[in-house]
């Protein structure tokens, strides 16, 4: 994670104009004689404060920190701006500052890390703020130069209108004062029932340039006399590199140099990237393979069954006494499940470009928290963080593999290192990319649960066995020991992550057991497993019960009016109460999590042993939705992911490397299997909640529930394709 | 060396023959084009050759004669036109990341001037790309979309 602190105090905060001549000052002191393409946001035009620039030609620049990487935080974030701001919408662009410049303005863009659905929850106060300051601004120099009350002006459409004396003036003639006010102390915001860009399915601002080929997303980013390494660091978890011999490349066309990178890798850097990848396949390296060579699947899918049984683990939520519960129940139901590793598989591996002078270094790439990526390149590069920025790219997908772990900004730096003054892009094969994840962590759970004679569930207890993500990335975040984002959605309080059911004598645990390979926040993160679990386990105390899966959760969900709501629309919208048509069987789930409730809804149909998902209702209410057309569109990728893991995604391990290295092994969802997806946005308007993830949460135990529905068995182990004699259709 | 025609424009290539178009196109500057796998398993990297889709990742330089026409994303649209696929993409906001998009628009345009209105069997036997971000449903959307536009034209 970012030390934030570090990069505040690294620099002085220079007044805001002063960083911008700075800025060029710094980039005018290279040697290279070419033009650093270095973010915009550096542009002359007056800036009304950090969020707003105001051009005379009246376009509109927005300021966005939060990183988009597709799921439309950057159009999101824009519209909250720009409703407070009151401009025309239609003369809205956007850019990113560098987190060089927010380190060096105290950070007045504020976090820039974009994980757990929070690009819009955690920003969206600020933002709003920032966009109406600027407005207020604008419309304070208006009157300043008319010399009237500000009271007595409005505004519409970045138009500022004083009504008494019939004048008018623009934002863009107003931007230049307007810099020049104070900033108001006191920002009333807008009621979102009265928002007219916010709140509306607005298209996306980035769309344009995806569709012709020009959108310049880091892979794609060049300067003049770059040069481009591949790399090759030891594929076994914890294993070194020992030596290399790179003779036989000598005299091949382009080489330019064969490095070792961070005692682990060895890289060549060449003219053409494909040069050298071709010539990395010839040279010969000897790995120090580390105290895992011998590590297999089978190893730690023992060391998780001990943590099924063990004594010791760590509590997050409990209530009365589950071992009485237990032993007073009229009939008791156990059942096991396990969910393996997952990669992230981003359609574009892991890159970035580095330019290291000796004096500065700069790194063009793409990243889920620049700031972060910062704090490596500073790491890495051994320069203070003032002569070091990374310039933000579209990332072709994040997921949350590009969030904490900048190993690919690591090695570009000490790639660039022993290249000095000389960009050098590094690019990740797509084979490294999938032996060099931070993976999905690895779980089981053991479910055990009392039901009394009326089939009321008395008591459960939900024992976790497995990774911990914070682990690690960050062991010092624990909690004496404790990995809270193992609970996730299973809390007994919070925002973050309700349990909505209303069981008396509960236990929800985990045994934190650490195998070697690395693990990381993806998509959904332990909330995919914790639903998973829980959600069958529940279907499966309905069957037990004799009782309906929908009435059995409602009955349950009795206190969790949210979570009952967004479960009730979509048993409503499915015809949950009507028969299915012939050969469609449902499945229901529902779960909290990043602060929302969703809901889910699936229709499976299984012939000739091929299950085919037709169908699927979801239902979210994320408290607030800015762009309803985008959140639908979330929904539907959170899903395609989601199915993508439960169908087809695992990661197993052979000699302590992983097994699958490309797609033709790592199957991933494609057109056929995508289901239908009829959405329910359904925001209550009293909290702000996530929407880029929570709907993966209640894909996979709907579909997995319809599968029990049709076939009266249970899969407890993912996924299907290799965990049941189910083919996928 | 080899002579080519890309994008209409006759071009000589000196790269090595074992070169993957791929990389042919992209140190052309034609970044429009992506690599995902490099092994002929997403999609991300299709282009056109003599009108048909390929995979260009798998497809060395040394494959193909002199004179054969490649056409990639960044002249799918005549003449400096939007193909009615990318009219349909920006209509229905197709992409999220993008990364996958220009190979998408090259199998989707390849599928239109074979089966102008392809059913949803047609479309899931042709559109085989891999899009992580689940951009699937909106893909098939816009298929139908540009399918409408280009029979409306005709
Ligand atoms: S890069 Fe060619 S198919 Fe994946
Ligand atoms: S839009 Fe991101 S991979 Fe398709």
């Amino acid at each position: 994670m970012t030390n934030t602190s570090q990069l505040q105090s690294a620099l002085a905060t220079p007044s805001r104009r002063g960083f911008l001549v700075q800025t060029s000052l710094v980039m005018g002191a290279f040697s290279f004689g070419f033009h650093i393409p270095h973010v915009q946001a550096a542009a002359p035009a007056p800036e009304v404060n950090a969020w707003v620039v105001i051009k005379p030609d009246e376009s509109v620049i927005i300021r966005i920190a939060r990183q988009e990487m597709g799921q439309g935080t950057l159009t999101g974030l824009a519209q909250l701006v720009a409703e407070e701001l009151e401009c025309d919408w239609s003369k809205v662009t956007t850019e990113q500052p560098t987190p060089g410049q927010n380190a060096a303005r105290g950070r007045v863009w504020g976090n820039y890390a974009t994980g757990g659905s929070r690009g819009i929850r955690d920003s969206h106060l600020y933002v709003r703020k920032g966009g109406a300051s600027a407005r207020m601004m604008l419309v304070a120099a208006a009157a300043k130069s008319w010399n009237v009350p500000t009271s007595e002006c409005s505004v519409d459409k970045g138009v500022i209108i004083h009504k008494a004396s019939n004048r008018r003036t623009t934002y863009g003639k107003m931007a230049e004062l307007a810099a020049t006010m104070e900033p108001p102390k006191d920002i009333v915001l807008k009621d979102p029932k009265t928002w007219t860009i916010a709140g509306k399915p607005l298209p996306r601002l980035d769309t344009v340039a995806k569709v012709d080929g020009s959108q310049i997303y880091s892979m794609d980013f060049t300067m003049p006399g770059m040069l481009n390494a591949a790399i090759t660091n030891c594929p076994i978890f914890g294993g070194s590199l020992k030596s290399f011999d790179a003779s036989k490349i000598a005299n091949k066309p382009g080489i330019r140099k064969v490095v070792a990178v961070d005692g682990k890798g060895v890289a060549v850097i060449a003219d053409t990237w494909w040069q050298a990848k071709s010539a990395l396949e010839q040279v010969e390296i000897v790995w120090n393979e580390g105290p895992n060579a011998k590590l297999t699947s089978a190893d730690i899918a023992a060391t998780l069954k001990e943590g099924l049984t063990a004594k010791e683990a760590f509590v997050g939520n409990q209530a009365g006494d589950v071992k009485v519960g237990l032993a007073q129940a009229a009939k008791t139901v156990e059942a096991t499940y396990s969910f393996p590793y997952q990669h992230h598989a981003t359609m574009e591996p892991m890159n970035a470009t580095a330019l290291y002078t000796g004096s500065r270094c700069d790194v063009w790439t793409s990243s889920q928290n620049s700031e972060a990526a910062l704090e490596t390149v500073v790491e890495a590069s051994g320069l203070p963080v003032g002569q070091c920025d990374v310039t933000r790219l579209m990332l072709g997908g994040g997921f949350g593999r590009r969030a904490v772990s900048h190993d690919y900004v690591r090695q570009s730096v000490l790639i660039a290192k022993q290249m000095p003054n000389v960009p050098v892009k590094l690019i990740w094969s797509r084979e490294e990319d999938m032996l060099h994840g931070h993976y999905h962590p690895i779980t089981q759970c053991k479910l055990t649960a009392g039901l009394d004679a009326q089939g009321n569930v008395t008591a459960m207890h939900m024992r976790i066995s497995g990774q911990s993500i914070l682990s690690s990335i960050n062991p010092s975040r624990l909690q004496n020991g404790r990995d809270p984002s193992t609970f996730q959605g299973l809390n007994p309080d919070g925002n973050e992550g309700v349990f909505g059911y209303s069981i008396p004598n509960l236990l929800i645990d985990h045994a934190m057991r650490n195998p070697p390979l690395p693990a990381g926040y993806w998509r959904g993160v332990n909330n995919n497993q914790n639903a998973l679990y829980l959600e069958c386990f529940i279907d499966e105390l309905a069957v037990a019960a004799g009782q309906d899966p929908l009435a059995f959760r409602q009955k349950m969900l009795r206190n969790s009016p949210k979570h009952l709501a967004v479960l009730n629309a979509v048993a409503e919208k499915a015809g949950w109460d009507k028969p299915a048509p012939k050969g469609i069987f449902r499945g229901l789930s529902q779960h909290m999590g990043y602060g929302s409730y969703v809901a889910a809804c699936a229709e499976v149909s299984i012939v000739d042993q091929k299950v085919k998902v037709h169908r699927i209702v979801a239902a979210t209410n994320p408290g607030h939705a800015v762009n309803p057309q985008q959140i639908e569109a979330q929904i539907d990728g959170s899903f395609a992911y989601g199915l993508s893991a439960l169908l087809y995604g695992e990661i197993t391990i052979k000699d302590g490397m992983v097994e699958q290295q490309n797609f033709d092994t790592y199957e991933l969802l494609r057109m056929a299997q995508m289901p239908k997806v009829e959405s329910i946005v359904m925001p209550s308007g009293d909290f702000w909640g996530g929407v880029g993830e929570p709907t993966i949460f209640v894909a996979a135990p709907a579909v997995l529930n319809a599968i029990a529905a049709a076939t009266g068995k249970r899969i407890r182990n993912m996924p299907i394709q290799s965990n049941s004699d189910l083919k996928i259709a | 060396m080899a002579q080519l025609v890309i994008n209409g424009i006759k071009q000589t290539v000196s790269a090595d023959p074992d070169t993957p178009i791929l990389w042919v196109l992209r140190d052309l500057g034609l970044t429009g084009t992506k690599y995902g796998c490099g092994v002929a398993q997403c999609g991300a990297c299709t282009v056109h050759i003599d009108g048909e889709p390929v995979r260009s990742c798998s497809l060395p330089l040394s494959a193909l004669q002199d004179g054969q026409s490649i056409i990639t994303i960044e002249a799918l649209g005549a003449g400096g036109k939007l193909h009615a696929l990318q009219k349909a993409w920006i209509e229905l906001d197709v992409p999220q990341c993008g990364y996958c998009q220009s190979g998408q628009l090259m199998a989707a345009s390849a599928l239109l001037s074979k089966s102008p209105n392809p059913t949803d069997a047609e479309i899931d036997e042709a559109m085989t790309n891999i899009c992580r971000c689940g951009t699937y449903n909106r893909i098939r959307a816009g298929i139908k979309h540009a399918a409408a536009l280009l029979t409306k034209k005709a």
